[in-house]
């Protein structure tokens, strides 16, 4: 086990990149804690593959450096790395039995016989897959499949890191969830460094201790789940999150006066002159739909209801907008206004946060 | 589901059936005629019933030319299945070289099989083919008109150059469609060269691997234009293979009732080993399972 730190590394696919465009992954510098669970998240091509595999190994970053501990390793082959990694679908001996396929990594390391049966053993019991120990991998279905070749990964007790590529990707909706529940579990008894990448924030919120948001080759935002909700660095993050993601607005902001195309309301934050484009971003779960008259005029469009709420999709100033109401709110033909919970709306300059300072 | 009793729907296959009794079953049948009649001339015929298939069957002249053509084809198959997998297996996987390789590897396939003979008779000749007379000039004794061993070597040869490319084709195709997920695993694994080829590259090949080896039996078993134009079934009869034995006793002899019976023994023998080879394969394939 080891800490991860990248330091200014950059990945471009094109040999000469000459703009900030041309770069697949964008500088970036970032240690990842011995021991903790990441989620890489992002939609398809943001460069979050490509990090997964610079640090698996698979690809040599065009510039910049990464370690294992003090160890250099930028230029170091897969096998060297000890790193596990599991891929989108199985990839299991499909010869050899489960028993085999477990054995195999320790085997080629030259292990004492005693100490691969031992392991084994403790392993199989970890994934629970003891009772197919001594069948053929091939017919397995997909998720056991996949939790061979996790299982072949942690067998090697050395290993630095264990890298998921959407690991989920073809295992069946309910046992989705049941193996993300063991790989949790699974992390918290053998404490490996694991990076799950993924583009479901489900899988990445339910999964990680810490979130890692890219988009378009940067990394957005590092931070708990909670982080992620609550405080998102970029509107991207706040879209990206949440289901419907964060609602945006224009708006001009002055000291702790925010002015929405006339509408007015004081923030709990007070800023300094904002030059650039100035947005108002709030999660839908803190907008409040109220009757007329007493908040902002909206247009509601529909209401769906999903179970154990319903989503409001309005429009105001042109612009969608997403409520949640609860459940047990009954909305009438006059509740078209919409009043913001102030502690938790946040202020975007050029789509990136700032903080103000804090009213006392 | 229920299904409509309709027993007009017959006539929608009599198209094919047809063209199968025309193309098949009839000449089938005329050879079937044949192994069971003799004639003195006049076009007069008269039945015999078994008796030629008990004399074909009896027949050295046939069981030699049997144990020939199995050696051939075991020979050409011990040589072939492998050198094919070790040529897929050392291909380009892509870019410019890799399409190089694919079309000069297809290009003995290409060649009509009595042109590949006639290359390859002129390419052996002492006096003028550039083989046989480079071979003469160093002194290797190397003669495939007169001397059975060199061309029974002559033949081989031809046939690796024809056909191992169907094998490394087909080869080839199979190693292409596994993911690169695989090789990554078995690097992660530290898997040694033997072992990815042992359990990743072997078992994705085994299901193009059977349709491989199956051809090249058929094929090798069937052969006749190549060995007719290179050594015409000599020296002796040390080449006459099953198919060029036939033709001599049908043709050249014109033993009609012998060659019908030999053709329909020849014809069973093949189904045979065609069917126990591919139950033999399946299985195989099956216990990797």
């Amino acid at each position: 086990m080891a800490k991860i730190t990248l330091s200014n590394l950059a990945h471009s696919y094109i040999s000469n990149p000459k703009s900030e465009k041309d770069y697949a992954l964008r500088r970036l510098n970032h240690e990842w804690e011995d021991g903790a669970a990441y989620a890489l998240l992002g939609p398809s091509g943001c460069g979050k593959s490509t990090l997964l595999n610079i640090i698996s190994g698979i690809l040599t970053p065009s510039e910049g450096r990464i370690l294992f501990d003090e160890d250099d390793v930028t230029f170091a082959d897969t096998a060297d790395r000890n790193i596990a990694q599991v891929f989108q679908f199985p990839v299991v001996y499909d010869t050899m039995t489960v028993r085999q396929n477990l054995e195999f990594p320790l085997k080629n390391r030259g292990a004492d016989p005693k100490y691969i049966q031992q392991r084994v053993a403790s392993i199989a019991r970890s994934i629970q897959v003891e009772d197919i120990l001594d069948k053929k991998a091939q017919g397995l279905t997909a998720d056991a499949k996949q939790k061979i070749s996790l299982g072949r990964g942690m067998v090697r007790e050395d290993v630095n890191a264990i890298l998921f590529d959407e690991p989920l990707t073809v295992i069946d909706p309910h046992m989705k969830w049941e193996l993300r529940t063991q790989l949790k579990a699974l992390h918290k008894e053998l404490k490996h460094t694991m990076i799950f990448v993924t583009h479901d924030q489900t899988e990445a919120l339910t999964f990680a201790d810490k979130v890692v948001v890219m988009n378009e080759g940067n990394v957005v935002q590092i931070g708990t789940p909670e982080e992620l909700f609550e405080k998102p660095a970029h509107t991207f993050v706040g879209y990206f999150i949440g289901s419907p993601g964060m609602n945006v607005f224009d708006a001009e902001v002055t000291g702790n006066i925010a002015n929405l195309q006339g509408n007015k309301m004081e923030l709990k934050q007070t800023h300094k002159k904002l030059s650039g484009k100035t947005e108002l971003g709030v999660r839908p779960e803190f907008i409040t739909l109220c009757e007329e008259g007493m908040g902002i005029k909206i247009d509601i469009v529909r209401v769906e209801d999903v179970a154990h709420h319903k989503i409001v999709r309005a429009i105001y100033n042109n612009k969608d907008v997403n409520i949640i109401v609860p459940e047990d709110v009954i909305i009438t033909p006059t509740m078209n206004n919409m009043t913001f919970d102030m502690s938790r709306v946040n202020v975007y300059v050029n789509s990136w946060l700032v903080e103000g300072e804090e009213i006392s | 589901m229920k299904k409509t009793v309709n027993q007009k729907a017959w006539f929608l296959v009599l198209p094919v059936l047809l063209l199968v009794g025309f193309s098949a079953v009839i000449p089938l049948m005329t050879v079937v005629n044949y192994s069971i009649q003799d004639t003195f001339g006049n076009n007069v015929f008269f039945e015999v019933g078994l008796e030629w298939f008990e004399e074909v069957l009896h027949s050295e002249r046939l069981h030699d030319a049997l144990g020939r053509q199995m050696l051939f084809t075991g020979i050409i198959m011990v040589i072939e299945i492998p050198l094919g997998i070790y040529i897929a297996l050392h291909m380009p996987k892509s870019g410019f070289w890799a399409s190089v390789c694919l079309v000069l590897v297809s290009l003995p396939l290409l060649v009509p099989w009595n042109v590949v003979g006639t290359i390859w008779q002129i390419f052996g000749r002492t006096d003028i083919g550039l083989l046989g007379h480079t071979l003469a000039a160093m002194g290797v004794e190397y003669n495939y008109t007169q001397d059975v061993l060199s061309a029974w070597i002559t033949l081989i040869v031809m046939d690796v150059w024809h056909w191992t490319s169907l094998v490394v084709l087909l080869c080839y195709a199979g190693l292409q469609s596994i993911p690169g997920a695989y090789y990554q695993a078995a690097k992660i694994d530290q898997a040694s060269k033997w072992s990815v080829f042992r359990y990743i590259q072997l078992p994705k090949m085994m299901g193009v691997l059977l349709i491989a080896s199956l051809l090249r039996f058929m094929d090798s078993f069937m052969i006749y234009t190549e060995p007719m134009v290179v050594t015409g079934g000599g020296p002796g009869n040390a080449t006459t293979f099953l198919s060029i034995d036939l033709v001599k006793m049908a043709i050249g002899q014109f033993d009609l009732g012998p060659a019908a019976a030999f053709s329909l023994i020849y014809f069973l023998v093949i189904l045979l080993m065609s069917w126990a080879f591919f139950t033999i394969m399946t299985n195989i394939d099956k216990q990797e399972a």
